[in-house]
């Protein structure tokens, strides 16, 4: 794995950071393999499959060691299969690993005790804890009595929860009436009645517009603030990433590839920025300052790379009448997907 | 303690809002409840009359009254967890239950009581209806009344307990439904549903009392028709206690291998 500052060695297996004494979150070595059965075509295999099982070890989680301190909202990051639900779902109890050791709020999170229970939560999206064919309020009264908040706490944080997320006419819509925002949302909140304190989003804005997830956005970062919970969340819009997570960890194949700050991956993996300027006209032949990307009424997006940004910036400015100009780091999506091909072992 | 309280009294609350969510198919269902035993009250009365009016111990009167008390107590300790397991796990609904710091027996529990007190109120009107329609020949006597109560209760508890157990099959298999009609058959043939125990092949009676089956419906069935006598009644109700020993080591058994497999696993 990479530590934030790249290591001279050069070689991808790194010593983890130590982990803060006060850390919410510790894994050490944390590997889980899966046995999954084959299945061949044709039907002589199928056949052949009923008196013998072909076995496949596959490894989900290969070997992570991470830490979190109280407070902190970490980025989980990696292409689907990376082994992201493997490890939330170790994280929070329902799976046991293979090997390795985690601590979450100083228990170990696969013996399920109610005292760990009852401090976290796990939000997935899509599925649901809310029972389908009756309005969410249900489902939180139920939430109460099984976390047993009591009833002023309850009260309170029905409504706080109730302001952020909007959610006031919902609350009494069976659920099946609700659109998949809306369900998100309730989602979300009968998860959090409890205030636990570590939180596990599994694609919190999954399949929603761009208001609400900007909305769920906007309101884990007001939860984590209001209530210092540590927040653990994996998303595959980069905007939830920029806009929540200072800190991200990226694994691929089961592998732990980055920990560190955002703009550290960012820096390490932007190879190009772009330059947009504003001449008169789209007649001029800028190929010999960087590739052309597009030219639309005079306007310019160059492509070039970033150790020439200011040589070409100069020169630029130097050699054409510029009215304006501007550099631009490509898009987030763009740096991470070139990430994860280029670390493709 | 208390808090135990209060979740039942919430999950009755959700069951209760839940089963007027679907007012229509509630009462399909509880058609449905009636029309089993209807048909084999009709059979059996039928048979029993081209006999001269009785098979063994029971006279077409009787057989009405048996298939009509069997109707209430079949919907008394009726579950349908196994129904609903291989679907809590393959939908994710498990994984949720298994977060939250409570065993998942409880909203069962809850919500087997909720249910059954809307329903049996209905049945039990229809049940009379039934009788006098059918002539139901029934006479309770007080010390049948008292035992049919612990005999009924205990019957309840162990069918929940061991169809709550057999539901856990849906943690090593996805074709759980092979294995509920393979205990549906049983069920029917075993436990007096079909015909009452006492008219069967006296080996089929062995095997029937020897297995937790008969414990579950038929003995209550025929202690409140008188067809047990007080000693036979007693040895059943501790019967039912050993069968509900057993079935709870082997529920606590396995729901922790079922919750390891499925932790080794996951979904």
């Amino acid at each position: 794995m990479v530590n934030g500052n790249q290591d001279k060695s050069g070689s991808t297996s790194y010593p983890a950071k130590p982990p803060a004494a006060n850390a919410v979150v510790q894994i050490q070595g944390l590997s889980k393999t899966y046995t999954v059965n084959e299945q061949e075509a044709g039907a002589k295999a199928t056949i052949r499959g009923i008196f013998h099982r072909k076995k496949t070890e596959v490894p989900a989680v290969d070997d992570i060691s991470f830490s979190m301190a109280p407070g902190e909202i970490v980025g989980f990051l990696g292409p689907n299969g990376a082994g992201k639900t493997t490890t939330l779902k170790m994280l929070s109890g329902l799976l046991y690993p293979t090997r390795g050791n985690a601590v979450v709020l100083g228990h170990i999170p696969w013996k399920r005790e109610k005292t760990f229970l009852r401090q976290i939560t796990l939000v997935m999206g899509q599925r649901n804890q809310l029972v389908w064919d009756i309005a969410p309020i249900h489902s939180f009264e139920l939430n109460r009595v099984i976390y047993r908040i009591p009833l002023d706490d309850y009260q309170h944080i029905l409504k706080e929860l109730t302001d952020l997320l909007e959610l006031g006419p919902l609350l009494t819509k069976p659920v099946r009436n609700l659109s998949l925002g809306e369900r998100m949302k309730c989602e979300i909140a009968a998860a959090l009645l409890h205030r636990p304190q570590m939180v596990f989003l599994d694609e919190p804005t999954i399949g929603l517009d761009v208001t609400m997830q900007r909305r769920i956005r906007a309101f884990i970062a007001e939860y984590n603030k209001r209530f210092g919970a540590t927040v653990l969340m994996t998303s595959h819009y980069m905007a939830d990433v920029a806009a929540l997570c200072r800190r991200v960890v990226v694994i691929h194949h089961g592998h732990l590839l980055f920990d560190g700050e955002l703009a550290l991956l960012l820096q390490k993996f932007t190879s190009h920025k772009t330059i947009s300027i504003q001449l008169g006209e789209c007649q001029v032949d800028l190929n010999k300052y960087g590739e052309v990307l597009s030219c639309e009424e005079g306007r310019y997006v160059l492509r070039v790379p970033k150790a020439e940004t200011a040589r070409i910036t100069e020169r630029l400015l130097a050699d054409l009448p510029v009215v304006d100009l501007l550099v631009e780091d490509p898009p987030i999506e763009e740096v991470i997907d070139r990430a994860f091909t280029e670390w493709n072992p | 303690m208390k808090s135990l309280f209060q979740l039942y009294i919430q999950q009755f609350k959700t069951t209760f809002a839940t089963m007027f969510q679907y007012r229509a198919s509630l009462v399909i269902w509880m058609i449905g409840q009636v029309l089993e035993p209807l048909v084999y009250l009709i059979v059996w009365s039928t048979v029993s009359n081209g006999n001269g009016g009785s098979i063994g111990s029971y006279t077409t009167g009787a057989f009405v009254s048996y298939f009509i008390i069997l109707m209430l107590v079949n919907q008394f300790t009726y579950t349908w967890v196994m129904f609903d397991y291989e679907y809590r796990i393959r939908e994710g609904y498990l994984s949720f239950a298994l977060l939250k710091p409570v065993h998942p027996i409880h909203s069962d529990i809850a919500d087997n009581i909720m249910s059954k007190s809307i329903t049996l109120p209905v049945l039990t009107v229809i049940a009379i209806i039934l009788g006098l329609a059918f002539h139901a020949g029934l006479t309770v006597t007080p010390w049948t009344a008292v035992l049919f109560i612990p005999g009924l209760l205990l019957a309840f508890a162990l069918r929940f307990l061991l169809e709550w157990t057999l539901a856990q099959c849906a943690f090593w298999t996805t074709r759980v439904s092979a294995i509920n009609q393979i205990y549906f058959f049983l069920l029917l043939f075993l436990s007096g549903q079909i015909a009452p125990l006492s008219i069967l092949p006296h080996a089929v009676q062995i095997a029937a009392k020897i297995l937790p089956f008969y414990w579950t419906i038929g003995f209550p069935t025929e202690l409140l028709l008188g067809k047990v006598t007080i000693e036979a009644a007693f040895i059943g109700i501790g019967v039912q206690i050993v069968w509900l020993a057993i079935a709870v080591l082997l529920l606590r058994l396995v729901w922790r291998l079922g919750v390891k497999a499925y932790s080794a696993v996951g979904q």
